[in-house]
């Protein structure tokens, strides 16, 4: 075997641009399917009113924001624990795949606070020789700690609800009708249009033969999206045809059938007076 | 760029809700009267494709990756009202549904991307690209131009959110309490990221986008390119606005007055000796004191030119406020006097091809 030969073995192959776009769009659809068959399930906040759990949880990522205790966003962090075990999803993985790409990304931001904030030095870190201070420490600890809490009670209400129903709650909380058939559409030619690109891009990649260059990997991409721009306006225009023809002048009509219950009105009594509380006791 | 929950305090959040929502109302008001039925099912698929253009993942020379967001192609395709909804729906979705920038921040986020993104993308494009035809070169690089400053005004804007953090909201120990940087930290850091790799894949999907459209579907871009009779009636109108603005500002300028003590690394050789310069010297540098000698390059290049107006005061006007205004005209006008003549030059050079 020549050197060139065995160096090629050894290298870890990496993976194709058109594999890797395919890969990743079809993860997040995957995901996003996932969500659908949670919400599906027979769990405590499953069960609640999607309007209920719509103000409760804006009042609760709202409180995090609001608060400048940690101990406080440690509590509701712990409260959206409890939640997320009470209605089952927890052992679906949801919450430690979000967590994880929080703390990598709010972690990576706030890390050098430690030292970048000046303030009363706790310990000296060894090589370099930078003091970590406690303001930074808290500093840091406060971002990370606000970043997992809010986006874990964010994923609770869209995990344990069907996109379907959290914008009939908007509409019910007054979001414009427009408003809420658009995002209720974008939702739909979301998967349609993702699943377009990832399609092509398997198309592709069963076609190529040889190691495409950084240029030629750009044009590949542009290229792809050109062809899915061009097919969101052909789609645009089908789908408008399609609208015309069933009657469609410009009014949208949602249904709106919810019906509150005593626990949905106690759920968001207790979501709403935390910000309250915190409001009261941090004048 | 995607700014999560927890980073901007809430006083922050509620002033880039209530700056934002005009510019919703006004961009929704004219979708609508603009396309009337087309309206729901053009934004929504425009959205979903901003939303799927968002993760593609460009390589970049030097082997790194980044994704674009789309706000310049969806400016020149759609026009800035319709870019500034479809943008701002695509973020709705982003961060309610996957959770990718936060819900008490999603009114900054469009405020960056949405509206001064699409602003910025759609108005240097129409600059750049001017009358040049549908399929003209120029438009595809206006367009790359258009992306990559929409992003980096974006990334400023974020960037200042986050610095102004430390400076409003922190508590009696000093601890920040939202986004912990400063600008002086927070700009570079933000901005050195988005000019070199996130405005590059900007720069290029917006750029081959364009090329693309010019050889698939030209008649797409036709939306930002006005009629020859409007554009030269919106190129007078901005023309107006800009000169009545920068009267404004010359007028304006002896506001400057009014800052205490001297800009920071602005200081002269004479200011190293003065008790008073050197103690705002002092609190200017969070606490850390000048050398006690001027330093010798700065001490040899100071005397290598020497400003005709020092300190913005001529010395034939004794007032110090008409001082600055006839400066701030002396200043424009030179500038306005070297960009002519600039310009006479490259239209000499140019007119012998047209």
């Amino acid at each position: 075997m020549s050197p060139e030969a065995a160096a090629a073995l050894r290298k870890p192959r990496r993976r194709h641009l058109a594999q890797r776009l395919a890969q990743g769009l079809l993860r997040a659809m995957d995901q996003a399917q996932a969500s659908e068959s949670l919400a599906a399930g027979d769990g405590w906040l499953q069960g609640l009113d999607p309007r209920s759990k719509l103000i409760g949880a804006l009042a609760l990522i709202v409180s995090v924001v609001l608060t400048h205790s940690l101990a406080v966003v440690v509590g509701l962090f712990a409260l959206a624990l409890l939640l997320a075990w009470r209605s089952q999803l927890l052992a679906a993985g949801v919450c430690q795949r979000l967590w994880l790409s929080v703390l990598l990304f709010s972690g990576t931001i706030a890390l050098p606070a430690l030292v970048l904030v000046p303030g009363r030095a706790l310990w000296q870190l060894p090589l370099p020789g930078w003091a970590v201070s406690e303001q930074g420490l808290r500093s840091a600890a406060l971002l990370i700690a606000r970043a997992e809490t809010s986006s874990t009670l964010a994923l609770l209400l869209i995990v344990s609800t069907p996109w379907t129903h959290v914008l009939k709650a908007m509409r019910c909380l007054g979001a414009p009708l427009v408003l809420v058939a658009i995002l209720g559409m974008t939702h739909r030619y979301l998967f349609v249009l993702a699943q377009t690109a990832a399609q092509l891009f398997e198309a592709r990649r069963s076609r190529i033969v040889a190691p495409m260059n950084g240029a030629q990997q750009r044009a590949l991409a542009t290229s792809a999206a050109g062809v899915v721009l061009s097919k969101a306006f052909w789609l645009s225009n089908e789908v408008h045809l399609a609208m015309i023809s069933r009657g469609y002048r410009g009014e949208v009509r949602l249904l709106d059938d919810f019906h509150a219950h005593a626990r949905d009105w106690l759920a968001l009594l207790g979501a709403l007076s935390v910000p309250l509380l915190i409001l009261w006791g941090e004048r | 760029m995607h700014i999560p929950d927890g980073y901007l305090s809430p006083a922050t959040c509620a002033a880039a809700y209530a700056i934002t929502a005009p510019f919703w109302y006004v961009a929704f008001k004219r979708v609508e009267r603009l396309l009337h039925t087309r309206m729901v099912p053009l934004l929504a698929v425009f959205s979903a494709f901003s939303f799927v253009i968002m993760m593609f993942n460009l390589p970049l020379p030097g082997g790194t990756t980044g994704h674009a967001v789309g706000v310049a192609v969806a400016a020149i395709v759609l026009g800035p009202s319709a870019s500034m909804v479809a943008i701002s729906i695509a973020l709705l979705i982003q961060a309610v549904f996957f959770g990718d920038g936060g819900i008490t921040t999603y009114a900054a986020n469009c405020f960056n991307m949405a509206v001064v993104g699409s602003l910025v993308a759609y108005w240097s494009y129409v600059l750049i690209a001017g009358q040049a035809a549908l399929e003209s070169p120029r438009r595809v690089v206006a367009a790359a131009i258009a992306g990559y400053l929409a992003l980096n005004v974006a990334a400023l804007l974020t960037a200042i959110e986050f610095g102004v953090q430390p400076l409003l909201f922190h508590d009696v120990a000093g601890t920040p309490l939202y986004a912990p940087y400063p600008l002086s930290i927070a700009i570079p850091a933000m901005m050195i990221g988005h000019l070199s790799i996130a405005g590059v894949a900007e720069l290029a999907i917006s750029g081959g986008l364009i090329a693309y459209l010019q050889r698939s579907n030209p008649e797409l871009l036709a939306c930002s390119m006005p009629s020859a009779a409007a554009a030269r009636a919106k190129v007078a109108n901005s023309t107006r606005r800009f000169w009545y603005g920068l009267a404004g500002l010359m007028l304006a300028s002896p506001l400057g007055l009014l800052a205490a003590g001297t800009a920071w690394g602005e200081w002269g050789v004479d200011d190293f000796s003065s008790a008073e310069a050197r103690h705002e010297m002092l609190q200017a540098s969070g606490g850390i004191a000048p050398p006690e000698v001027v330093p010798s390059g700065l001490e040899r290049l100071a005397s290598v030119w020497s400003a005709p107006i020092p300190d913005y005061a001529p010395a034939f006007l004794h007032d110090l406020y008409v001082g600055y205004v006839v400066s701030a005209v002396m200043g424009a006008g030179l500038i306005v006097l070297l960009l002519l003549l600039i310009s006479t030059l490259v239209g000499r050079k140019q007119s012998p091809e047209c």
